[in-house]
């Protein structure tokens, strides 16, 4: 038997403000608690040479270092400490390095059974020829599947932190504020980037794409294509760039980026921990098409990686989209 | 030949390394910042690992400096950035 709450006393639970909440009502607490807008110091000028003068007479006070003992005491004693925390410090990890097994040593740690799995069998295994992006992609992917989320999580941090919110900047200054963020029509910069950006972009691609058959993989290549974006959006302002790269772009792009990865490698897991033959075909080493799920997981986190770059880019630099 | 060439580069890294924490330019620490992981992404293919040398390239010289330019340039202390003239311009009249 359920106990029958009167309205006054289900308004207090935290299903019913829970409601509220998913039904988009407004926040209870706004008229009664009391928020007041910050508002500018207002001061006459007397005061403010009051103010001015109490605070170059604090220093005075503090630095006054001959008639201040204690201020002396300390800088001696820092300085000494300074010193003596340096030597300690590096003196331990010498100390720590000199335990270390010597080079090419056969009782070293890393010499153990996996690395000669790796080397043995890993192009059997994974099909990928560059065995490093092998080793990230398939028997370490779920790593790389948290390192993905890490870089997505950063950015939500960005957001929170730095995001500006768009109705409250219309103020009589936002024209002359929003040319300090926007770059003045440089024709150095512009004939460029004209040349560099669809290079580099094509270079980022590459290297996503051959991430299993030579050096590099979805991080560099992202981190490549990131910067080429940064340097399109530096030369050609943010005008340009929101024709085809705005926050939604970046929402849909990591968000399926990162469902597609999830999805792929949960086949994976499941497909081996059950013991049943994947149905994925690891292909001719050395094609593009081979090894597997690796070409696929390495165009995700390249999307992850490329999004996050320029997102942070310009979080940093205008608070938003 | 190559030895010495590492030995050159390591040299560098070292001296970087200790004159980005005793320059007293802010712009000079980053650009000495710049110059260290380029040259570690020229020390990382000399190791054998291309894979770890785009990304250095990518992430340390590239990605990473800009966005220390910006902070710098938000919190204002690029000297003789365009914004401190023009506000000098403006309190001049």
């Amino acid at each position: 038997m359920s106990k029958k709450l009167s309205p006054q006393e289900y308004e207090k639970t935290l299903s019913y403000r829970l409601g509220c909440w998913l039904s988009g009502s407004p926040d209870p607490f706004v008229g009664k608690l009391e928020m007041k807008p910050q508002q500018i110091l207002q001061e006459d000028i007397e005061e403010q040479q009051q103010r001015e003068e109490d605070r170059e007479k604090l220093y005075e006070r503090i630095y006054d270092i001959e008639n201040n003992t204690e201020v002396r005491l300390f800088q001696k004693v820092y300085r000494v400490f300074c010193v003596v925390f340096c030597v300690v410090l590096v003196g331990l990890l010498l100390a720590a390095v000199s335990y270390l097994p010597t080079e090419g040593k056969g009782e070293k740690p890393v010499n153990n059974e996996v690395y000669e799995r790796y080397v043995e069998k890993g192009l059997e295994e994974t099909g990928a020829v560059n065995l490093v992006t092998g080793m990230i992609l398939d028997y370490r992917a779920f790593d790389t599947l948290g390192e993905s989320h890490v870089l997505f999580i950063a950015t939500c941090t960005v957001l929170i932190l730095l995001r500006v919110d768009p109705g409250k900047g219309k103020k009589k200054g936002e024209e002359e504020n929003d040319r300090l963020y926007e770059p003045k029509n440089d024709i150095i910069l512009q004939t460029a980037a004209r040349v560099l950006v669809p290079l580099i972009i094509i270079f980022g691609i590459y290297i996503i794409l051959g991430g299993h058959l030579g050096p590099g993989g979805g991080f560099s290549g992202g981190a490549v294509i990131g910067a080429g974006l940064i340097l399109y959006l530096n030369a050609f302002g943010f005008a340009k760039t929101e024709r085809f790269f705005t926050a939604k772009t970046y929402k849909i792009m990591s968000f399926s980026a990162l469902a597609c990865y999830a999805l792929a490698k949960s086949y994976s897991f499941y497909t081996g921990a059950n013991g049943i033959e994947s149905v994925i075909p690891l292909g001719t080493p050395g094609a593009i098409l081979s090894s597997g799920l690796i070409l696929v997981l390495n165009i995700c986190v390249g999307v992850v990686v490329s999004g996050t770059m320029y997102t942070f880019y310009v979080m940093f630099r205008k608070g938003g989209y | 030949m190559m030895q010495v060439f590492t030995y050159l580069l390591l040299g560098f890294l070292v001296v970087c390394a200790v004159s980005v924490s005793l320059s007293k330019n802010l712009l000079n620490s980053i650009l000495i910042f710049m110059s260290y992981s380029l040259v570690m992404s020229v020390i990382w293919i000399l190791l054998e690992s291309p894979d770890l040398a785009i990304t250095e390239a990518a992430v340390g010289a590239g990605i990473t400096s800009v966005l220390f330019f910006l902070t710098l340039k938000k919190i204002q202390a690029m000297i003789g950035s365009d914004r401190e003239e023009k506000e000098g311009e403006e309190k001049d009249e």
